[in-house]
């Protein structure tokens, strides 16, 4: 099971290394800001926040998985 | 294998790879250089799978109440009913940054658009659902009214969210006339992320959803109602 999700995983990564080349035109983009390396900040901010709502989500469910126990070994 | 109601089982964490993948290569990965959009083109990975969730999790709450009213078994009320709270949260979020969008591209939180009109209607329609049940006592009274309700209302929503829009002038792209995301050059990077955004929030909202029944099921039986509660919710929820 663990495998299959490794190997999705990694068949995401791989097909999502293309090129990172950017055209330069005239339209803005937060170039300044890439070059800055500023948004890993936010990619850290923002993984730290998913991670965080992992463990509540797992947390959660082990709760209501215990509630579930409790009620059935009382009847 | 894990059972599907662990806290570890493998869809669990499947959601928070994609969600993950998406959150990290949404901002790192490669987007076309439009004008106008600019970077919030980026909004595309985090906006649009808000509706693709709500607009999944309502079908399913119509089929669970299609499935009530056939077979009479309070759980397809509960499922029912949870399935379109979750909805609900997704809408709300859709709208909050839809709205966020649209002030730094359109230049205003709010337009007249029918698009935005459309959707707001549909919440409302759905807020008139959960005001319904409240105002039943009688449990089954409450879950026949109301599944009737909620099967009525989901073809309204897409009426109301994916087809009039199409058929006016909309500012909102993908409507009346106005090209989706998909004639820009969304590339094959470009849409893996988006996917795995959709399918990353999808299956979190399903693992939300199944802790509310789990435990909604769980406070019914304890209150002494008659559930036929299945053994494993989450595998009801995979199936459906």
């Amino acid at each position: 099971m663990f495998q299959k999700i490794y190997w999705m995983l990694s068949l995401l990564l791989i097909a999502s290394i293309s090129s990172f080349a950017q055209q330069t035109e005239q339209v803005e983009m937060a170039d300044q800001f890439r070059t800055d390396g500023k948004i890993y900040v936010v990619i850290a901010v923002v993984t730290i926040i998913l991670i965080g709502l992992l463990i509540y989500m797992i947390s959660l469910d082990k709760k209501i998985g215990k509630l579930e126990k409790e009620y059935k070994e009382e009847n | 294998m894990l059972s599907n109601n662990s806290p570890f089982a493998w869809w669990k964490l499947l959601t928070f790879i994609l969600l993950l993948y998406s959150a990290n290569m949404g901002f790192i990965g490669h987007v076309p250089r439009l004008p106008i959009l600019n970077e919030t083109i980026r909004n595309l990975y985090f906006h649009v799978p808000m509706w693709f969730a709500m607009t999944l999790f309502l079908l399913l709450a119509a089929v669970y109440s299609i499935v009530y009213l056939a077979k009479g078994n309070l759980k397809n009320d509960r499922y029912a009913i949870e399935f379109t709270r979750t909805g609900m949260i997704f809408g709300i979020l859709g709208l909050l940054t839809g709205m966020i969008w649209a002030k730094f591209t359109w230049g205003t939180f709010w337009t007249k658009d029918p698009k935005l009109n459309a959707a707001a209607i549909a919440m409302l329609i759905y807020t008139a659902y959960m005001i319904l049940r409240d105002a039943i006592s009688d449990e089954d009274k409450k879950a026949r009214i109301t599944a009737v309700y909620n099967i009525f209302a989901f073809p309204a929503f897409m009426a109301l969210i994916y087809i009039l829009p199409r058929l006016t002038n909309s500012l909102h792209p993908g409507n009346g006339g106005n090209p989706g995301f998909s004639a820009y050059d969304r590339d094959r990077e470009m849409n893996m992320i988006f996917y795995s955004s959709v399918i990353g929030f999808m299956l979190l909202g399903a693992w939300i959803t199944s802790l509310r029944i789990r435990l909604r099921i769980w406070a019914d039986k304890k209150d002494g109602l008659h559930i036929d509660s299945g053994k494993n919710v989450s595998k009801d929820l995979l199936d459906a």
